[in-house]
């Protein structure tokens, strides 16, 4: 019954893979090595990525990383681990995994999932069954953290 | 690498000195206020307790030092107003019943407090006051002249340490407001612990995290420059994190008023406060 869902389910994948797939938010496929696939099916736009990531309504993740590549920002946070070098810690399919559902990856962790949208409590209603960023904004922080190198 | 491992060590270090909670003496008008407690044993996580003054600028502290500088003062002026003037059909005042103000000191250091089985906070004793007594309307919640009101009886215990009863007909309550308190809610899934608890002293953007301590409500925000209730900043802080807030008045915001304000026994009564 599984395997004959799995087909089926394969198979709806494949016909719509043609149009350009989105995964949707409950169908993001976790390993121990990450999200390994583009939720797009593309690449992200680094530079678009850089302005979701420092967007109050968007990504925020500025309130929590500092990130020299931002200096012309004047607020960075302190909650979390700063974010240069960050590439070198960290492969895509990590990074991807982190910003979709970092309790994934770190079990209590404080840092908001970005791309569930179901399972919180008490949403405002007007976020209800959203996630904070779509799969194109996620793949675009993920090309933006990318680029994050040191060494 | 030797030397860049270094220098980031030593940029941590730096970090966390120049942005955990000071070590300034709150000395208002001269009386020097217990702001820096030891934490009552019932907390588990945290050792100390701070005021939210000591998480706040240096140009923020100065204003609550001086009443003629604390722009809540002039709040609990017409609180002064509001406590002698006659309103509703019997003709009364509060000062009819209460003569002295000053004989609210101490009110503040234990409320929320149980009555009859209910717990209630100094909003329900004022409009009590109010509907029974003197056959006026209620205040809302978190109305002007309510922030007025409790800021001027607040303000009679200013100085006196915080001790709500948490134990006997209290308990449920306080367990109750303890397990909102460590609750995740709102699309970015945050309890009020992961902050208050996990993160005091650290920068979130442009605001300091302190331990989200009420022992200075109402308290005057520069943000919105009037007096804050305690259930307006919970509702506040329950939409930054994207969730439906509990109503204001309501049994969540009381129980959760009860167990944080047993989260600062101790620290002295600093109504009006003075804070971002």
């Amino acid at each position: 019954m599984k395997y004959l869902l799995g087909v089926v389910l394969a198979s709806g994948f494949l016909t719509s893979v043609a149009i350009a797939e989105t995964t949707s938010p409950s169908s993001v496929k976790f390993t121990d090595d990450g999200v390994m696939a583009s939720l797009t099916g593309k690449a992200g736009d680094a530079k678009s990525g850089r302005s979701v990531f420092a967007n109050r309504k968007l990504g925020n993740c500025l309130a929590c990383h500092i990130n020299s590549d931002l200096s012309e920002q004047s607020f960075h946070g302190e909650v979390g681990p700063p974010m240069d070098g960050v590439a070198d810690r960290w492969s895509e399919a990590e990074l991807r995994a982190i910003v979709a559902n970092s309790k994934v990856i770190f079990e209590g962790t404080i840092m908001p999932a970005f791309y569930i949208d179901a399972g919180y409590e008490r949403p405002l209603e007007k976020f209800a069954g959203k996630s904070i960023l779509s799969a194109e904004q996620v793949e675009d922080v993920v090309a933006y953290l990318l680029t994050l190198k040191e060494e | 690498m030797g030397i860049k491992a270094i220098t980031f060590v030593s940029a941590l270090v730096f970090a966390s000195s120049t942005y955990a909670q000071d070590s300034n003496q709150l000395n208002v008008e001269g009386e020097i206020y217990a702001s820096t407690v030891a934490a009552p044993s019932h907390m588990e996580n945290v050792d100390t307790l701070y005021s939210g003054w000591h998480f706040r600028s240096g140009e923020t502290q100065a204003l609550q030092l001086d009443d003629f500088d604390n722009p809540g003062m002039v709040f609990i002026d017409q609180g002064i107003d509001l406590f002698g003037k006659v309103d509703g059909s019997e003709g009364k005042s509060c000062e009819s019943c209460h003569e002295n103000v000053e004989d609210f000191a101490g009110l503040r250091t234990a409320l929320p407090r149980v009555e009859n089985g209910e717990l209630v906070a100094m909003e329900d004793l004022v409009n009590e006051c109010r509907t029974e007594r003197m056959g006026a309307d209620a205040w809302k919640w978190s109305s002007t002249n309510m922030t007025a009101m409790t800021g001027l009886i607040g303000f009679q215990s200013r100085g006196m340490p915080m001790s709500v009863k948490i134990d006997g007909d209290a308990a449920e309550f306080w367990e109750k407001g303890k397990e909102l308190y460590y609750t995740r809610v709102g699309q970015l899934d945050m309890a009020c612990s992961n902050c208050h608890e996990d993160n005091y002293g650290v920068m979130i953007r442009a605001d300091h995290l302190s331990q989200g301590q009420i022992n200075g409500f109402p308290t005057y925000r520069l943000k919105n420059a009037k007096l804050n209730s305690v259930h307006a900043r919970f509702k506040g802080c329950m939409s930054n994190i994207r969730a439906t807030p509990f109503k204001e008045g309501g049994n969540e915001f009381k129980a959760l008023e009860l167990y944080i304000a047993s989260r600062g026994q101790g620290l002295a009564v600093e109504t009006p406060s003075v804070r971002n």
